[in-house]
C-alpha cells in the first residue's frame, strides 16, 4: 500500500492544479530545451569539426617534429610505408592517405604567385579528404595521371588560369637541386574555406616526389577515425607504435585540436556562451519553483500548525513538502526527457538547415544542414542540472517549515 | 486523580509596544474523568491557558504536570511527544487535514504513534462509528458539514485513549442544534469511554453541558464551581 505520506504528498500537488501544471511545464520545458540545444550544440561541431578535418587535416597527421615547426622540406618521413603498416593494424582507423608538400612559385602565362604545392595519392586521398567532391570544373585526378595540377577556386582567379591551361613550378627540390615543371590544369575546387581555396595547386604524389626528389619520402601521413570521439584514444595507440619504428624518435603525431587550435578554441567559446544560457534558463525556472513552494507552504501555514499540533514532527513536514517537489520534478524531468529525446530525434534524422544563418559554421566550410547528435551526454547533464537546482528551490521552504511555531502558526495564519 | 496540575501560571504577550497579560497566576487542577467548561469572554485568555495545558505554548512562568509529566524539565520535542500520545485537541475550525479522508484523518495520528495498520483501521471505523458518521468514512472535510467535521476532529482527539481533550471553542462555528449534538457526542464518550474533557466557550448553552464550570476574566479563574451529578 502507498505510504500515507506519499499519497498526502500526490494530492496535495493536485490542490492547485493550475499551478502544478505550470511547474511541471516550466521543469519539462527546460529539460527538453536543455537536451535539444546541447545536443544541437555537440552535433554541429562534430559537423564542424569532420569537415574542417575531411577538407584538410585529418583527425590527426604525422610528420616529422620539425617540420611541424618550420615546414623544412628536408624533414620528411622516411619510410612511409612502415607507418602505414601501424595504421592498418590499428582498430578505428576509417582511412588515410600520404601528402608532400613544398612552397613554390607558380606562374601562369600572365602572373605569378607564391602557392604551396601538394602531392596526393589520387586514390588514397579521396577515401580521407572530401577533395574530390570540391572539384567545381575539369575533373579529379586519376591514379596514372602526372603532370596534371588541381588548382584552388581563388588561385585560379588569381593566376587567371582555367582547365585545360598550363602553368609552371619553381622550387627547390630536397636535395637542394632546383625542382621546376610544367603542370596542366585537370580541376578547379572550391571549398568555401578561402584560406584554402586561395594556398595552392594539388599534384599526384609520385610526380611530386619525382619532381622534388623526394626519392620515397613524405612530409605527412594523415588519417580519419571512425568517430569522433575515439580520436584520443586511436592517437595515443599510434603514437606508441610510432615511437617504435626505426625513426620514429623523429615523428609526431598531432591531432585536429592541435592542427586547428582555432577551431577548438571557437568550439570552447560556443560551449561556455551555451552554459551561460542554460544557466539563465535553469534559474528563471528555480525561481518559479520556489515560487510555487514558498505560495503553497503560505496558503498551508494553519494546516501546518494543526498537524505540528497534533503531533506531526516538522521532518515529518519536511518530508511531505520534500516529496511533493520531488513529484513535480520527476513527472517534469519524465515528460522533458521523453519529448526532448523525440525532438531532438526527429532533428536528427531530417537535419535543421541553417542557411547562412551560423557564421562560425561558415567559417568552417558549413553551409549546408546541422543535424543534433543525441547522446547520454546530451540527455543527462541538462537534466541533472535542473534537478539540483530544482532540490535546492524545494529546500528552503521545506526547511522554512521547519521552524513553524505551531500557535502562531494556527491563530495567526 | 487529577491529571492535570497548573500552578501560578502566567503568560505575556508582545503586541508591538504593550505587554498584555493573558494570564496572570492561574492555578486549577482537573480531575480524571472530568468534563470541565472553561467559560470567559473573548480575550479573557481560555485560548491561552489551554495550549499551555496542552503543551503548545510554555508559560512564562508557573509550572503544569500533565498525568505525571512535568512541562517544565521537558524538551520541545519531548513536549511534541506528549501532545502525540496523551493529549487529543479539537479546534475550533480547520482541525482536518484537506486532502485525507474522514477515515485517513483519524487514522493519521495512530500513523504517527505506530500503531499498525489493520488496528489503525478498525480502530478508526469504529470510533467514527460512535460519532455517528458510520457512512461518511471516505469523504474528504470539504464534502462533509461544519458539524461533521467537528465530530470527526473529536474522533481523531479520543481515538488513542489520551489522558485529555482539549476542545477549543469547539461549536463557536456551529449552529445551536448542531452545537448540541457535537456536546451529547463528546458527553457520551465522557462517559462510556472515561476520557477527560476541557472546552472552552462563551455560550450559555454550551456551560450548561459541563458537570464543572471554571469562569475566566481578563486572565485570572473567577469562579470554580462543579454541579451536583
Ligand atoms: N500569540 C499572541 N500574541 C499576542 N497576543 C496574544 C497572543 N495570544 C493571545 N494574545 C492576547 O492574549 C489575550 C488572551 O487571548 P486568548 O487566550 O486568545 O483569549 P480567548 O481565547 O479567551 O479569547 C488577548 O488579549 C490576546 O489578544
Ligand atoms: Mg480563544
Amino acid at each position: 500500500m502507498m505510504s500515507i505520506h506519499v499519497k498526502m504528498a500526490w494530492r496535495n500537488i493536485w490542490r492547485n492544479p493550475r499551478r502544478t501544471v505550470l511547474t511541471v511545464s516550466a521543469i519539462a520545458f527546460a529539460c527538453l530545451v536543455l537536451i535539444f540545444m546541447l545536443s544541437f550544440q555537440f552535433g554541429s561541431y562534430e559537423t564542424m569539426i569532420n569537415a574542417a578535418v575531411k577538407i584538410q587535416t585529418g583527425h590527426f597527421k604525422i610528420q616529422h617534429k620539425q617540420f611541424q615547426e618550420n615546414h623544412n622540406i628536408r624533414k620528411t618521413i622516411v619510410h612511409p610505408d612502415a607507418v602505414a603498416g601501424i595504421l592498418d593494424k590499428t582498430p578505428g582507423i576509417a582511412a588515410y592517405t600520404f601528402r608532400s608538400r613544398a612552397f613554390s612559385i607558380v606562374s601562369s602565362e600572365d602572373r605569378t604567385y607564391g602557392a604551396l604545392v601538394i602531392g596526393i595519392d589520387p586514390d588514397k586521398e579521396s577515401r580521407t579528404s572530401t577533395l574530390p567532391d570540391l572539384i567545381r570544373e575539369g575533373e579529379y585526378l586519376s591514379q596514372t595521371d602526372t603532370d596534371k595540377a588541381l588548382i584552388g577556386r581563388l588561385l585560379a582567379r588569381n593566376l587567371k588560369v582555367t582547365t585545360g591551361d598550363e602553368v609552371t613550378l619553381l622550387g627547390q627540390g630536397r636535395d637542394g637541386s632546383v625542382a621546376a615543371a610544367v603542370v596542366t590544369i585537370k580541376g578547379i575546387y572550391s571549398s568555401g574555406q578561402d584560406d584554402f581555396d586561395r594556398a595552392g595547386l594539388h599534384i599526384p604524389l609520385a610526380y611530386f616526389q619525382q619532381v622534388y626528389t623526394m626519392s620515397g619520402q613524405v612530409h605527412n601521413v594523415v588519417a580519419i577515425v571512425q568517430s569522433l570521439d575515439r580520436v584520443a584514444e586511436i592517437k595515443q595507440q599510434v603514437q606508441a607504435r610510432v615511437q617504435t619504428l626505426e625513426t620514429g624518435n623523429s615523428l609526431i603525431v598531432r591531432d585536429w585540436s592541435k592542427i586547428m587550435p582555432g577551431l577548438k578554441q571557437a568550439i570552447s567559446m560556443d560551449l561556455v556562451s551555451g552554459l551561460i544560457f542554460w544557466l539563465l534558463l535553469i534559474i528563471v525556472v528555480a525561481f518559479s519553483i520556489l515560487n510555487t513552494f514558498l505560495m503553497a507552504v503560505f496558503e498551508r501555514t494553519r494546516e501546518f500548525g494543526v498537524m505540528m499540533a497534533i503531533g506531526t514532527a516538522p521532518s515529518r513536514l519536511m518530508k511531505i513538502l520534500l516529496t511533493e517537489s520531488l513529484f513535480m520534478t520527476v513527472v517534469g524531468m519524465g515528460a522533458g526527457i521523453v519529448l526532448g529525446i523525440f525532438v531532438t530525434l526527429y532533428f536528427q534524422t531530417r537535419g535543421i538547415d541553417i542557411g547562412g544563418a551560423g557564421e562560425l559554421l561558415n567559417q568552417y566550410g558549413i553551409t549546408g544542414r546541422i543535424y543534433p547528435k543525441l547522446s547520454v551526454l546530451s540527455t543527462a547533464i541538462g537534466p541533472a542540472m535542473v534537478f539540483v537546482i530544482t532540490f535546492l528551490a524545494a529546500l528552503y521552504p521545506a526547511v522554512k517549515v521547519r521552524r513553524l511555531n505551531p500557535v502562531e502558526a494556527m491563530y495567526f495564519a | 486523580m487529577n491529571i492535570v496540575e497548573a500552578t501560578h501560571i502566567t503568560k505575556t504577550f508582545q503586541q508591538g509596544d504593550i505587554a498584555v497579560q493573558a494570564l496572570k497566576d492561574v492555578s486549577l487542577s482537573i480531575e480524571k474523568g472530568g468534563f470541565v467548561a472553561l467559560a470567559g469572554p473573548s480575550g479573557s485568555g481560555k485560548t491561552t491557558l489551554l495550549n499551555i495545558i496542552g503543551g503548545l505554548d510554555t508559560p512564562d512562568s508557573g509550572s503544569i504536570v500533565l498525568d505525571g509529566n512535568a512541562f517544565e524539565e521537558m524538551s520541545r520535542s519531548q513536549l511534541a511527544d506528549l501532545r502525540l500520545h496523551k493529549v487529543g485537541f479539537v479546534f475550533q475550525a480547520y482541525n482536518l487535514i484537506p486532502v485525507l479522508s474522514a477515515l485517513e484523518n483519524v487514522e493519521y495520528v495512530m500513523l504517527l504513534q505506530g500503531v499498525p495498520e489493520k488496528e489503525r483501521h478498525d480502530r478508526a471505523r469504529s470510533i467514527l462509528d460512535d460519532v455517528g458518521l458510520e457512512n461518511r468514512y471516505h469523504r474528504r472535510p470539504r464534502e462533509l458539514s461544519g458539524g461533521q467535521q467537528q465530530r470527526v476532529a473529536v474522533a481523531r482527539a479520543i481515538v488513542s485513549s489520551p489522558s485529555i481533550v482539549l476542545a477549543d471553542e469547539p461549536t463557536a462555528n456551529l449552529d445551536s442544534e448542531t452545537g448540541k449534538g457535537l456536546l451529547e457526542i463528546m458527553k457520551d464518550m465522557n462517559h462510556r469511554k472515561n476520557v477527560t474533557f476541557v472546552f472552552s466557550t462563551h455560550d450559555r448553552m454550551v456551560m450548561d453541558y459541563a458537570r464543572r464550570l471554571i469562569r475566566i476574566r481578563d486572565g485570572q479563574v473567577d469562579d470554580d464551581v462543579t454541579k451536583n451529578a
